[in-house]
């Protein structure tokens, strides 16, 4: 019953998304703009694999602040936020949204990678486990921990330029380990050696999606 | 409170003075000298300060974070004016940690700021007040602000153990009770002060600790004055 109301609010998300491209067609936009833009920045040195790592987590850092507040302050714009409210209950909402965003995530960093990969010489994967798993493990934080704070700022007045400043405290730890990660996979270190990374990028995952489950409640209902 | 006050005039005066003034030498004789700690020196009188101010910037996080889940639970508005008074306090004096620690370090390490764990953590702790600022001054129903600023200021609590337990390993650290420091390797630094030192110490911590509760109140205090002045007036 309630996976079945999850479901249908996740394929209402994914079926106005795609009607719209209102956020995919920015996000994507907007990686593709930040990309060429680090490549004008780095063209003529032959950037370190520790530089590569960083710039390739920051284009997705904020790629996702411009886009992922978008789950929910639309609604509020469509003035449909009450509606889902009187719906369903809170927890569904914060799953169904949680995977909308996780897919969000998940399709912002594979167009970063295959950009990445295509446009650096220097970005050369050797470690592809070690890359997958720090890319997927990493979106799903980064989705974790931005969808409740994209409930939180969709009641602010000042949507746009908050929500990066309210999301890098409660980010930094995932960044660095996830720069450090990426590092690691450039330079073709065997998935024991980023095992303690991966560790640290599950125990974020945890804990943060289990927090926001806890405090969804506080925030979706008035 | 007057006795709390009293308690925070005697305890850090006494604290300034002895951390002042009292001799340090390589071999302390009598109760009156504290021991040189290598590689400090002078620089340790530094430690009657900055632990302190450091420690009561968790304690004051803490407090906010305790008061903003109990505004959570009964939704009674005088638990988010001392929420966000202690992390106001909180602020002051994470300020006066970053600026304090800058100084021992530029003189014991060579650079005001070098990125290790502790300094890390000091500066998100810094932008997670920012934004908690930044938050409750961007929403305007007094319900609203304090119900998502609670969230938010547990939701940045909820990144702590990270900066505890993880950063360490990313990064190499400088403070005592780093990775690689020969010393110790708990999270807790070791303490190399004896006898008048260490009472001077845990004075000073007192002392600190007890000038947070005392201003803390009067910041209560004043918040509920405004918060009906603001009611009045409407």
């Amino acid at each position: 019953m309630k996976f079945q109301s999850t479901y249908a609010l996740v394929m209402k998300d994914v079926r106005s998304e795609l009607r719209t491209r209102y956020a995919l067609n920015a996000l994507l936009m907007f990686v593709v703009t930040s990309v060429t833009t680090v490549l004008f920045a780095l063209r003529s040195d032959n950037p370190s694999a520790q530089l590569l790592a960083g710039m390739f987590w920051v284009v997705v850092f904020f790629t996702a602040m411009s886009g992922l507040s978008r789950i929910f302050v639309s609604e509020e714009e469509r003035g449909t936020t009450l509606t889902l409210r009187l719906l369903t209950i809170p927890s569904v909402v914060f799953v169904g949204k949680l995977v909308v965003n996780c897919l969000l995530t998940l399709t912002l960093t594979a167009a970063v990678s295959v950009l990445y990969v295509w446009a650096f010489p220097g970005f050369a994967i050797v470690s592809w486990d070690v890359f997958i798993a720090t890319v997927f493990l990493g979106s799903l934080g980064f989705a974790s921990a931005s969808t409740i704070l994209a409930a939180i700022i969709a009641k602010a007045n000042v949507r746009g330029s908050l929500y990066p400043v309210l999301a890098f405290p409660v980010l930094v730890p995932l960044l660095m380990t996830v720069m450090n990660a990426t590092a690691r996979a450039l330079e073709g270190e065997t998935i024991a050696l980023a095992f303690g990374d991966l560790q640290v990028l599950v125990g974020y995952l945890l804990v943060m999606t289990a927090g926001s489950f806890l405090l969804f409640d506080y925030v979706w209902v008035e | 409170m007057k006795i709390v006050r009293a308690g925070v005039i005697i305890l850090i005066t006494v604290a300034i003075v002895l951390g002042v003034s009292i001799p340090m030498v390589p071999k302390p004789q009598s109760f009156f000298e504290y021991p040189i700690i290598p590689g400090l020196e002078e620089k340790a009188r530094n430690i009657f300060f900055h632990v302190p101010v450091a420690w009561t910037t968790v304690v004051a996080f803490l407090v906010s974070l305790w008061y903003g889940y109990r505004y959570l639970r009964t939704r009674d508005i005088q638990y988010d004016l001392k929420s966000s008074a202690s992390a106001e306090l909180g602020f002051v004096f994470c300020f006066l940690a970053t600026i304090t620690g800058a100084l021992w370090a530029k003189f014991n390490w060579g650079s005001f700021w070098n990125w290790d764990p502790r300094e890390t953590s000091i500066f998100v702790l810094l932008l997670i007040y920012g934004a908690y600022f930044a938050l409750r001054s961007a929403i305007d129903v007094e319900e609203t602000r304090a119900r998502l600023s609670a969230v938010y200021s547990i939701l940045a609590g909820l990144t702590v153990p990270f900066f505890i337990f993880a950063l360490p390993r990313l990064v190499g650290g400088l403070h005592p009770g780093s990775a690689g420091d020969a010393s110790g390797q708990t999270p807790v630094a070791q303490l190399h002060m004896r006898g008048l030192m260490l009472l001077n110490f845990f004075l000073s911590m007192i002392g600190f600790n007890l000038l947070f509760v005392w201003l803390l109140n009067l910041r209560v205090r004043i918040a509920r004055l405004e918060y009906h002045h603001s009611l009045q007036s409407m």
